[in-house]
């Protein structure tokens, strides 16, 4: 059975097979998606493409062409018509650039750093404070806003933010890193989770004695970026709006703005991530995560080194920080508790530690996991309650299933079970990189 | 004077138990000190009343409170140091197998309550039944993890075991909620009232107008806790498996060689860290009287910092460590609203602990009592 099935993927992984594959699965995905915007199986279908894309033969043009038609067309016009999913690819891009991040970190110095979601709330609150009427409330309680209150910026600051997003978070990595980094791999995996608890306690508490951060309430409004001007989208509903078949609202163009930007920063992290794997930082972090006393030995900065892949990771993680409360217009400090650091953590491992492409893989597989697949399990799940179902065999009635079981609320489990599971049998990840599976010692496929 | 240090009367039970009365005491009367400074560089702050005075009147409470809590934190460190100690790695999952004990033992008491025994049955009889039971629990379930999530990893790069005990953590917290909910309804579980554990002992103390107000749980659990150091003090220091602990400790491939068998003594070490931990969980409980999922992070986290502070690795140094801390806490948690008038209040305790933490890894990486060790190439 097992040979059959080589076999078979060998025959299709030669000549035009695999574009032909990719075609079909992109075009199937597509079209039944368009007519059933809802449907998990067809998103599912459309998701596979580019793991295709990664994985068959095909010339590199083709994979490129196909790759960018269906995150630049196919994604958003999907999107358009299912705000759903533009929400779903929104939040895969989110956590991909977030990933990305954490695999500078943790993926190629070795830096296992458990806080990653502080960097994250940094470049929101940045944004959040100043974007927001929070500036003129600073000395009256929280929840007694005066209604007159005003923005403190104009929407179009976000565009500076951005990039301040990246310089603060930054910053924060290094003030953080220069105390903590001399110490042991492990005790810093302690420290900088106590780190992201820290940010967040303040971001609960700072609402006194000046209330800066709005307390438990978070911080709304907050506004947007402008959208391109009038005459651009008049020329985008033009074709957009036959295609979807419904008048595209300035709601939607947000969130593909919001899509797109996070987009780029991903394009901009793989660059980077990419040109510093192999420049002189690069393989001076390669040679600290393999073994620091020797990396010493060869005249390795060590401290200035760890700082530069702490305040790498932490930028991107502050520039998304600031897209994201942006697009909420909403930030509380819920938003960046530890579960998240480990979500983004468990994206990494499960993608493969140090490889980009299986890091985007990573993100993709476990938001989808979380927002979708577990809340259909749930929805699944409470349908069969209210039907008359039984379980054949052990004579169950699925009525009598409590209430409680609600796969989306347990996503912890989730992060748990992948964790531990990787860690045994593939701590490389399913995709991995290639110094990583040598030194991991897994053979080679 | 040589035939004192060989009676294993002083060697196992007293000595000890004066370790930690001195520990216990240094460490209140210098934060006592410390704060009592601070109260009058601060004096100028605050114009309602008498700061230092207010420093003094409120101090007693304090330390029995940061005591009481500094106890607990001992006695979950010990866990953490063991484990860290024999395997070099820090053991995530530990605070969940704490969080576990105190739900066992809570649940233990709920099920007295819901038979309708709790009220006649003996309060003390019934403690030491869910202390037991907690042991017993918190133990098999840490050598289950052991078994289950580290040791197909011994010999990994180091990054490998800490992920999978994080990954174990959060399964763990995810799973109890799960089997709570499933079985109770609601995963929040709350200490059933029975007994006088509530009530306070009222010491007169001369000069002062309101009496010293000592809770009798506060007692038990220190109590209890100091009686559970001294028997792993005896385990570790003078029974065989102690020994050969120690051994697999200091050298793994040497005591293998001795005839050890390592991953029996890595067994019984994770057995006796959980259950320490799991005792300490019901002593947790009758503290904190709800717990849920959840609250074995926080208090896992301070004990990893204790046994940071005192050395990781080091006994001795993690039951200072959990003193320390327990004090500092509770310090912070008294006075930082007073001193600052205010401005920041009792929440900031937790980022307190973490300060306290880096501070001492930046001029003591080893900790308290740790001595420094050389890098080995």
């Amino acid at each position: 059975m097992k040979t059959l099935f080589s076999d078979l993927y060998k025959k299709a992984n030669t000549g035009f097979w695999p574009i032909v594959i990719a075609f079909v699965f992109m075009i199937v995905g597509t079209v039944t998606l368009f007519q059933n915007p809802r449907s998990l199986g067809s998103f599912l279908v459309l998701m596979t493409t580019p793991v295709i894309l990664y994985f068959m033969k095909m010339p590199m043009k083709i994979k490129v062409f196909i790759g960018l038609l269906i995150v630049v067309i196919i994604l958003p016009v999907i999107g358009i018509k299912n705000i759903f999913i533009l929400e779903v690819i929104f939040q895969m891009a989110v956590f991909a650039a977030l990933a990305l991040g954490l695999n500078i970190v943790i993926g190629m110095a070795g830096l296992l750093d458990l806080g990653y979601v502080a960097f994250y709330a940094v470049g929101a609150y940045a944004w959040a404070i100043f974007g927001s009427k929070q500036m003129s409330l600073l000395y009256s309680i929280p929840g007694a806003a005066p209604a007159n209150a005003e923005f403190f910026l104009d929407a179009r600051w976000f565009w500076l933010f951005l990039f301040l997003g990246i310089g603060l978070a930054a910053l924060t990595g290094i003030l953080l890193g220069l105390p903590v980094l001399r110490v042991k791999g492990d005790y810093l995996a302690i420290v900088t989770l106590g780190f992201g608890e820290v940010i967040r306690v303040l971001a609960l508490n700072l609402d006194k004695p000046i209330n800066l951060t709005n307390g438990p309430q978070g911080i709304t409004p907050i506004q947007r970026p402008p959208l391109p001007p009038e005459g651009v989208l008049m020329f985008f509903r033009s074709f957009l709006e036959p295609l979807v078949g419904h008048e595209v609202s300035d709601a939607e163009f947000y969130n593909v703005m919001f899509y797109f930007l996070a987009l780029i920063i991903i394009a901009i992290v793989i660059v980077v991530a990419t040109r510093l794997e192999d420049s002189r930082i690069g393989r001076a972090w390669t040679a600290i995560r393999e073994d620091e006393t020797a990396a010493i030995a060869m005249g390795i900065p060590l401290v200035k080194m760890k700082l530069a892949a702490f305040a790498a990771g932490a930028s991107f993680a502050g520039a998304m920080g600031a897209l994201y409360a942006a697009n909420r217009t909403f930030v509380s400090p819920e938003t960046f508790s530890f579960q998240v650091s480990i979500g983004v953590l468990t994206m990494v491992i499960l993608g493969g530690l140090g490889s980009i492409p299986g890091v985007i893989f990573g993100a993709s597989a476990v938001t989808l996991l979380n927002i979708q697949i577990l809340q259909n399990l749930s929805l699944y799940l409470s349908d069969l309650r209210q039907s008359d179902a039984v379980i054949p065999i052990i004579n169950f009635a699925w009525k009598d299933l409590s209430n409680q079981l609600d796969p989306a609320k347990y996503q912890k489990l989730v992060f748990g079970i992948i964790l531990i599971l990787m860690m045994i049998f593939r701590p490389s990840g399913l995709i991995p990189a290639e110094r990583r599976q040598r030194e991991l010692g897994e053979e080679k496929e | 004077m040589k035939q004192i240090a060989a009676n294993p009367v002083y060697k196992f039970f007293l000595f000890p138990i004066g370790q930690i009365l001195l520990f216990a005491l240094g460490a209140s009367v210098v934060l006592s000190l410390a704060t009592v400074l601070l109260a009058y560089l601060f004096k100028f702050n605050v114009t309602d009343f008498d700061l230092v005075e207010r420093t003094m009147l409120l101090l007693p409470q304090v330390i029995i409170n940061g005591l009481t809590i500094g106890f607990v934190y001992s006695t979950i460190a010990l866990g953490y140091t063991m484990v860290y100690g024999v395997l070099e790695f820090i053991n995530f999952s530990h605070s969940e197998i704490f969080m576990v004990g105190g739900i066992v033992g809570i649940q233990l008491m709920a099920y007295f309550e819901h038979i309708g025994v709790l009220a006649t049955m003996n309060e003390y009889l019934v403690i030491t039944l869910a202390i037991l039971l907690a042991l017993v629990v918190s133990g098999a379930l840490a050598v289950t993890v052991e078994r289950v999530a580290y040791k197909p990893l011994r010999g990994a790069p180091k990054l490998v075991p800490l992920i999978s005990a994080i990954g174990m953590s959060f399964f763990l917290q995810d799973i109890v909620r799960l089997i709570l909910s499933l079985t109770t309804g609601e995963f929040n579980v709350i200490l059933p009232k029975f007994g006088t554990f509530d009530e306070f002992w009222k010491i007169a103390i001369p000069g002062m107008e309101e009496p010293l107000r000592i809770q009798t749980k506060s007692v038990l659990i220190v109590g209890v806790a100091m009686l559970m150091l001294v028997i792993l003090n005896f385990l570790v220091n003078g029974t065989k498996v102690g020994k050969a602990i120690r051994a697999v400790a200091q050298d793994r491939p040497s005591a293998s060689l001795m005839g050890i068998n390592v991953n029996q003594i890595i067994s019984i070490t994770f057995l006796i860290g959980g259950a320490l931990g799991g005792a300490a969980g019901v002593l947790f409980a009758l503290k904190a009287t709800k717990l849920d999922p959840f609250s074995g992070f926080f208090p896992g986290l301070k004990a990893f910092t204790s046994a940071v502070l005192g050395g990781i690795g080091n006994l001795t140094g993690a039951l200072l460590g959990g003193l320390v801390l327990g004090l500092l806490e509770s310090f912070s948690a008294s006075y930082l609203g007073i001193f600052t008038n205010g401005a920041f209040g009792a929440e900031y305790k937790d980022i307190f602990a973490f300060a306290v933490l880096i501070i001492v890894l930046i001029f003591r990486p080893s900790g308290l009592l740790g001595q420094t060790v050389g890098q080995k190439v």
